[in-house]
Order: structure tokens, then C-alpha cells, then sequence
């Protein structure tokens, strides 16, 4: 912890970085843009099991309509986006990399695209489990990047004693303001969906934590609170990664998630904001998820924005809208520090999706410089916010000692957060060292 | 639009801090450029060709080895540059040159080429040159040169243009023609520790006095090293803990004995202490990389320092503390792993 965080009494965790912001986009409304004429639909755009397809070569589809189903509990369904007509279920490329199957559908140019498939009910009448239950059929998964099933993450271990429901408004990844505009724009939803998910967990408190870079919408989440005190805002450190669960709930609650272990040891639950207010919208309509919000920006765009596009929009088709710049680029799904680059002008954008960057040759050239030897100067044991010792364990990775990092060294407790690469001076690529070493050990155990 | 883009492909993070190696290299010499300064405004053509000589053969050094181990040239990450300057500065002023080269050599050899480079080298590299000529040339090591003698900038002291392979002349003849007052030849250390004088503390740390090129304003290094500790490329850590651990342990004998036993601010203020607690232990290479790792490095190195000027047969202890300290830096840091966020110590 700096000096500085001491006297400040943010609330705050120990290590980290400051990147630059950049969040020039937190004052551009949230827009809708043109469908494309065609939609990409990945049966595996959640972590879990990959969903069934429900629909055929040739069918036609109404926009909201299920055309894939959950397989099992560890599994959500998906919606159609569009109206339209299906062309096929085929191997398309995918954030994730290696491509995947995918529903594939035309989407019908002179189509109004209402949402044609809906099943209203009373939430208020539903137990916990039939809460749990609607989730699921909503297809919602965590929508700040993760993908990790909604219903999974709230559904709470019969052995642990949860008391606490964490909201995270941090977007503490650069550029990103999608959840900054939701905040602003649509906290009604954001507290119905936190009182949905109150009640499917049980917990008889929320804290939403904000970093301090949006007082704005600190404010007017705190204007938009129901009386009675459950629900909280909490204005945390703008700091990189606030918004890893772990690193939130030390700040908001000052509990430390055990190695390992999950935040339901600490008697919590996390959502991403996005999340919440998208179950407050869709559970009483009984729609599924076929939109999301997603922050278009970088000094590669020519029109940067916060844009409502359907799941499965080509990011071609984005690019084409919104207008890109640059001889050589780099397309990024999400942020600068998690993001994945892509190659394909096919991929679409997925649940998991928060955000596509463009840089063009200043930033790419800042990328790539030339990679120094280790100078042991510490400063990555000095970000890592899980006090894990980089330096060693990138001349470990590098002498290909990938179980011993594991063993001895905590490897398994690195999130990617890519504090380490950041900061180093020698350019040392040690996040994605530590990415390799995970795969190879996977793959090892396997 | 019209023309196709290049898509290129990187592994995030797609952002980065900005500065390198270089930057923090080239930063330090900066940083030492004054203490250069002032060593050949206080000493004059001989500290000049000494700086000269030895950061030459340092990097020339450096380049051979480049060479013979078919690596590219490494000269352009300034680190050859910055033990050749450190190295200069650790040596009496009027070092005969022959020696010098001998010294920048043996420090790029065997501390550093041999090791594999920069960043690979256990051990200070310019500390490791200064060790080998401190062994091989005893007497020449320790011949000092009185400051601000008269016509410094016109001729050299006389043991620095001595011939390669030969031993410098004696130079007490010359010593006394140069200066006004008596100067016994000696640095403050010495005239402390055999003959019981306490040299001022002024002097001491505005430089005025007899002792290695770089060494003497503790006032200057001590300005130069925060420069570089506010641009965080120094951790401010170790020279803070290294001096503190050194006036502790001064302090503690010098409440036991005060006649036999130098006070601390004395032991702060003279010899290489100041030099080495701000550029050599503060070396990021043979220093520790984890937090607690970094403050017992650094006490250690200052505690060392202090017994070895007030035991051992040397005036001086601040070369071989840090190389000690140097030298136990991997068992230090594999005995001071953080603590894992959320790691529970109790279970293992």
C-alpha cells in the first residue's frame, strides 16, 4: 500500500496501477445502431456447457424466441436477436479463439424487430428456487466480461452462510464506459435487479461499489436507493483491478477471499451492474438476453460511443457504423488489460463482450517494444494485487518450470489481470508467460 | 477505408506503463553525472582521465564479450556505461590508469559477462571490479590524493600516468609540494581509525576531503540519489535502511565507548557509504525483490558495514557489506515469499 492510500481512507486493496483512464466516452449516451444483415450466434458464449440448438436450417425465427436450450444446470439458453431466418449452424470464429459452432441467421431487412416472444410474470410470487429458475431461462451470464452463468453465480452453496450482495460498478478496465452509462441511465432496473437477486440469495445486504472516477453515478444510484438502507453505494479508489471480485470485496468489506477459494467463503456474492440491471429488465417481460451494451472506442474510431447492439453483431458490421482509422490496427474485444485481440472481421459480439477497441500505430507501437532481460526491479511484485511474485515466477516460466510455479509460487492464484506486463520495464510479456504455464499444466493434468 | 488495414495480433495488456530498462539506466548516469562533476572539479585532470579511461574500457569490454558470445551489441542499455562510472568513482583519484583499465575489465568480466549479463550478475559488477584491484594492487588503492591541490587542472598527479605493468611511484614528496597544509595522505576513515582524529563534519559533507573520486560530498550524492528515488527508479527503501542500520549499529558502540568509537553521523558521512547505499545496494539486480527481502538486505548491509570498519583490518566496509549483501539476496528472497492475497499460512 503507497503512502498516499494510507491518509486517503478510500476504500481501497494493496498494490495495483493507475493506466490512463481514457474514458471519453462516459458522457455519450447509449445509442442503438442499424441490425446487420447478419447475425452470429456461438452456442458456447458462456463458460459452462454449450447450449442445444433448438432451431433447423431454414427455420424462421421471431426476435426474443429461444433457439437454444440450456445443456443442464451448467449451461444457459440463447435468444434470437433478430427476426430472421436461420442459414445454418456453422463453425465461426469466436472472441475466445478457436472458432466454434454457431446459429447463424439472416436477418429480415424490413422487419420492425419488436421482441415477438415474451412470458410476463409476477416476480414477486416466485420462491427463490423458481428465481434462480427464471435466470436461468433468461440465458443471463455475467455481462462484465467473465460470461460466467448468472444463475450459477447466485445460487448459493448449500454449506456456505452468505449475508452480503456485492454490485460491482467498478469498470476499472480503460476506455470502458458501458456500465457508467447503465448507472446513469437505467437505475431503476439496476434496483429491481438487485432485489431479484437479494431474494434468489437470500442476503439481506448490497453494497454497489463504484470507483470514484463516477460520482456522478454514485449519485444517482444513491437518489434512486429504496428506503429501509439494505442496498448501499460505496464510492471506492479508482484503481486497476477494482472491479476483480476479490480485490472489490477487500474494499467494500474489507474480507479476504481465501487462495483458491470463492467469494461465497466470505459470505458474499458478486454481480457485475450490468448484469443486475439486465435481469431487472428481462425477468418480469420474460424476455431472454439478446442485447447488451457494449462501449466502441479507442483512437482507432472515428465515431467512439456507447452503443445497444444485438448479440451476434459482426464486429465488421460496428466498424462500418461507427468508422475506423489506421493502417495498422488491432481489434480488441473488452478492455486494454483483458481484452482479447482478434484477427476476424466475422467475430460477433457476445454475451461476454463489454467492449471493442481500436488502436491504431501510436498505441500498437507503444505495444511493441523490445524485450529487455529481468532487472529484478520488483516493481510487478510491487502491482500484483494478489501479492504474488512475478519476477520469479516469469524466469521460472521461462526455464519451462511450469509445476513448480504451481506448486511453490501460487500461479493458480493469478487472475490475468496483466498488472505485471504493465509495469515492467523490460517489456517482459509475463501475463501471458503465466497463461501458458496455466494451459500446460491444464493440459498436463488432463 | 478504401485501403486494407494490417490486423495485428498482441497478447493482452494492450497498455503499458511507458519508460524501460533503458530509461532507468540512462537515468542513473544522469544522476551521477554531478558527483562526476564535482570529482573533477576537486581532484582535476586525473579524476577526468580516470572517468574517462575506465568507463571506456568498461564498455569496450562489454562490446567483446557481445562479441564472443555472438550476442548483439549491449551497450545501448547504458548498463556498461553506469559500472564503468560507478567503478571510477569507488577508486582514489589518482589510480594509475593501467590499473583502472585492469579493474573496468575484471568488472565486466567476472562480474558481469561471466554471469551472462545484464540482469543475470549476482553481484555488483563495478564492486566486483574494485574487490579484484583492491587484492591485486594494495598499495596503489590506497594512496589518496589531498583535494583541491594546486594546478589540478594542468598536470596530473603523478601516479596516474604510471606505465602499464608497473608500480606507481611514491608520491609523499609530491603531496607536500602541492598543499598548503599538512594533508598526511590520509582519508578521513583513517585518520579516524589510526590516529583518533575526527575529521569535520562540514567537510565531510561538502567534500572537501581526501578519499576515493566519488565519494567525498555526501551532501551532492545524497541530492543526486533523490533525484533519482523521486522518479522511482531507485526503491528509497534500501539506502534509507542501509544508513539507518549503520548509525544503529554505530550508535550502539558509540554509547558503550565514545572516545574509542566514531559517532554515528561520522560513520554516515565518511568513506564510500553514502555512494554505495545510494547507487550499489540500491543496484536492482543483487537486490531482494520482495518487501521484507528488501529491508533486511539493507540493514544488513549497513550493520556489515559498520563492523567491518570498527573489527577488520580495512578502513572500509561498504564494498564488501554490499557484495555480502549481494550475495545472500536469493536466500533472502526465497525465505521472505509474500503472503498470497487470501493465502492461509496457518494450513500449510
Amino acid at each position: 500500500m503507497g503512502l498516499f492510500d494510507l491518509f486517503s481512507g478510500l476504500k481501497t486493496f494493496a498494490h495495483g496501477i493507475h493506466p490512463p483512464y481514457h474514458k471519453d466516452t462516459a458522457d455519450k449516451p447509449i445509442r442503438r445502431l442499424p441490425f446487420p444483415a447478419q447475425l452470429v450466434l456461438p452456442l458456447d458464449q458462456h463458460i459452462g456447457k454449450p447450449a442445444i440448438p433448438l432451431v433447423k436450417k431454414g427455420q424462421e425465427v421471431v426476435r426474443g424466441e429461444p433457439i437454444a436450450k440450456a445443456d443442464g444446470a451448467f449451461s444457459v439458453p440463447l435468444h434470437a436477436p433478430a427476426t430472421g431466418r436461420v442459414k445454418g449452424i456453422e463453425l465461426m470464429p469466436t472472441p475466445k479463439g478457436p472458432k466454434s459452432d454457431a446459429i447463424v441467421i439472416d436477418v429480415y431487412e424490413g422487419s420492425t424487430q419488436e421482441v415477438l416472444w415474451k412470458q410476463p410474470r409476477e416476480m414477486s410470487e416466485l420462491s427463490p428456487t423458481e428465481a434462480i429458475q427464471a435466470i436461468q431461462e433468461s440465458g443471463m451470464v455475467g455481462l462484465g466480461g467473465a460470461a460466467f452463468p448468472s444463475h450459477l453465480k447466485l445460487t448459493i452453496p448449500e454449506d456456505k452462510n452468505v449475508d452480503t450482495l456485492v454490485i460491482n460498478g467498478c469498470e476499472c478496465e480503460p476506455y470502458l464506459t458501458c456500465d457508467h452509462r447503465v448507472m446513469l441511465e437505467h437505475p431503476q432496473e439496476l434496483m429491481r435487479g438487485i432485489r431479484y437477486a437479494m431474494r434468489a440469495t437470500g442476503t439481506t445486504k448490497a453494497i454497489i461499489g463504484v470507483e470514484d472516477n463516477k460520482m456522478d453515478a454514485v449519485e444517482i444510484l444513491r437518489d434512486h436507493l429504496p428506503k429501509g438502507g439494505a442496498i448501499k453505494v460505496e464510492s471506492v479508489e479508482t484503481k486497476y483491478p477494482q472491479g476483480s471480485e476479490k480485490m472489490l470485496i477487500k474494499s467494500v468489506l474489507n474480507r479476504e477471499v481465501p487462495a483458491g477459494g470463492l467469494p461465497a467463503d466470505v459470505g458474499v456474492v458478486v454481480n457485475n451492474v450490468g448484469t443486475l440491471a439486465g435481469l431487472g429488465r428481462l425477468l418480469p417481460e420474460g424476455e431472454g438476453l439478446i442485447e447488451r451494451v457494449i462501449t466502441v472506442a479507442g483512437p482507432g474510431i472515428v465515431k467512439p460511443g456507447n452503443y445497444l447492439v444485438p448479440l451476434g453483431t459482426p464486429i465488421r458490421h460496428i466498424l462500418e457504423q461507427v468508422g475506423y482509422e489506421g493502417s495498422r490496427t488491432e481489434f480488441i474485444l473488452g478492455g486494454p488489460m483483458m481484452g482479447p485481440a482478434v484477427s476476424a472481421m466475422d467475430t460477433p459480439i457476445t454475451k461476454g463482450t463489454s467492449g471493442l477497441l481500436v488502436l491504431n500505430e501510436p498505441s500498437i507501437e507503444e505495444e511493441s517494444h523490445k524485450i529487455w532481460p529481468c532487472i529484478r526491479c520488483a516493481r510487478c511484485v510491487k502491482a500484483c494485487p494478489m501479492h504474488l511474485n512475478p519476477s520469479i515466477l516469469g524466469q521460472m516460466a521461462a526455464k519451462r518450470k511450469y509445476e513448480e510455479m504451481a506448486e511453490d509460487y501460487h500461479l493458480n492464484d493469478c487472475f490475468e489481470c496483466g498488472c505485471c506486463s504493465y509495469v515492467c520495464p523490460s517489456n517482459i510479456p509475463l501475463v501471458q508467460y503465466f497463461r501458458i504455464a496455466k494451459a500446460i499444466n491444464r493440459e498436463q493434468a488432463a | 477505408m478504401s485501403k486494407k488495414p494490417t490486423i495485428e495480433l498482441r497478447t493482452s495488456p494492450h497498455a503499458h506503463a511507458g519508460g524501460d530498462v533503458v530509461r532507468i539506466m540512462r537515468n542513473v548516469v544522469y544522476a551521477m553525472l554531478p558527483i562526476c562533476a564535482f570529482t573533477i572539479w576537486q581532484f582535476g585532470l586525473s579524476a577526468l582521465a580516470l572517468l574517462i579511461v575506465v568507463t571506456a574500457t568498461c564498455m569496450a569490454s562489454e562490446r567483446l564479450f557481445n562479441r564472443l558470445s555472438s550476442q548483439p551489441s549491449s551497450l545501448g542499455d547504458w548498463s556498461a556505461a553506469i559500472t564503468g562510472i560507478l567503478l571510477a568513482l569507488t577508486l582514489p583519484p589518482g589510480f594509475p590508469l593501467w590499473m583502472g583499465a585492469v579493474a573496468a575489465f575484471a568488472a565486466v568480466a567476472l562480474g558481469k559477462a561471466l554471469f551472462g549479463g545484464l540482469g543475470m550478475n549476482a553481484m555488483n559488477p563495478a564492486l566486483i571490479g574494485r574487490a579484484f584491484v583492491q587484492a591485486a594492487f594494495p598499495v596503489a588503492i590506497t594512496t589518496w590524493t589531498p583535494a583541491f591541490f594546486e594546478g589540478r587542472f594542468t598536470s596530473f598527479v603523478p601516479t596516474t600516468l604510471t606505465p602499464p605493468f608497473l608500480q606507481p611511484p611514491v608520491i609523499g614528496d609530491w603531496v607536500t609540494s602541492v598543499t598548503v597544509d599538512a594533508f598526511s595522505g590520509a582519508t578521513p576513515l583513517a585518520l579516524q581509525k589510526f590516529e583518533g582524529v575526527q575529521m569535520g563534519t562540514l567537510d565531510m559533507l561538502l567534500g572537501t576531503t581526501a578519499g576515493s573520486a566519488g565519494e567525498t560530498s555526501a551532501l551532492l550524492i545524497l541530492i543526486c540519489g533523490l533525484y533519482l528515488a523521486a522518479r522511482r527508479m531507485l526503491d528509497w527503501r534500501i539506502p534509507v535502511l542501509v544508513m539507518l542500520g549503520a548509525a544503529v549499529t554505530a550508535g550502539i558502540f558509540f554509547l558503550i565507548d565514545p572516545v574509542k568509537y566514531p559517532d554515528p553521523l561520522f560513520v554516515l558521512l565518511s568513506g564510500g557509504l553514502m555512494l554505495g547505499a545510494w547507487f550499489m545496494a540500491s543496484d536492482m539486480v543483487g537486490s531482494p525483490v520482495t518487501p521484507l527481502g528488501v529491508v533486511i538486505y539493507a540493514l544488513m548491509i549497513g550493520v556489515l558495514t559498520v563492523i567491518i570498519r570498527l573489527f577488520g583490518g580495512l578502513t572500509e566496509g561498504v564494498m564488501y557489506a554490499i557484495l555480502l549483501g549481494n550475495a545472500a539476496t536469493p536466500l533472502i528472497d526465497q525465505l521472505t515469499q509474500p503472503r498470497v492475497f487470501g493465502e492461509q499460512r496457518a494450513d500449510k
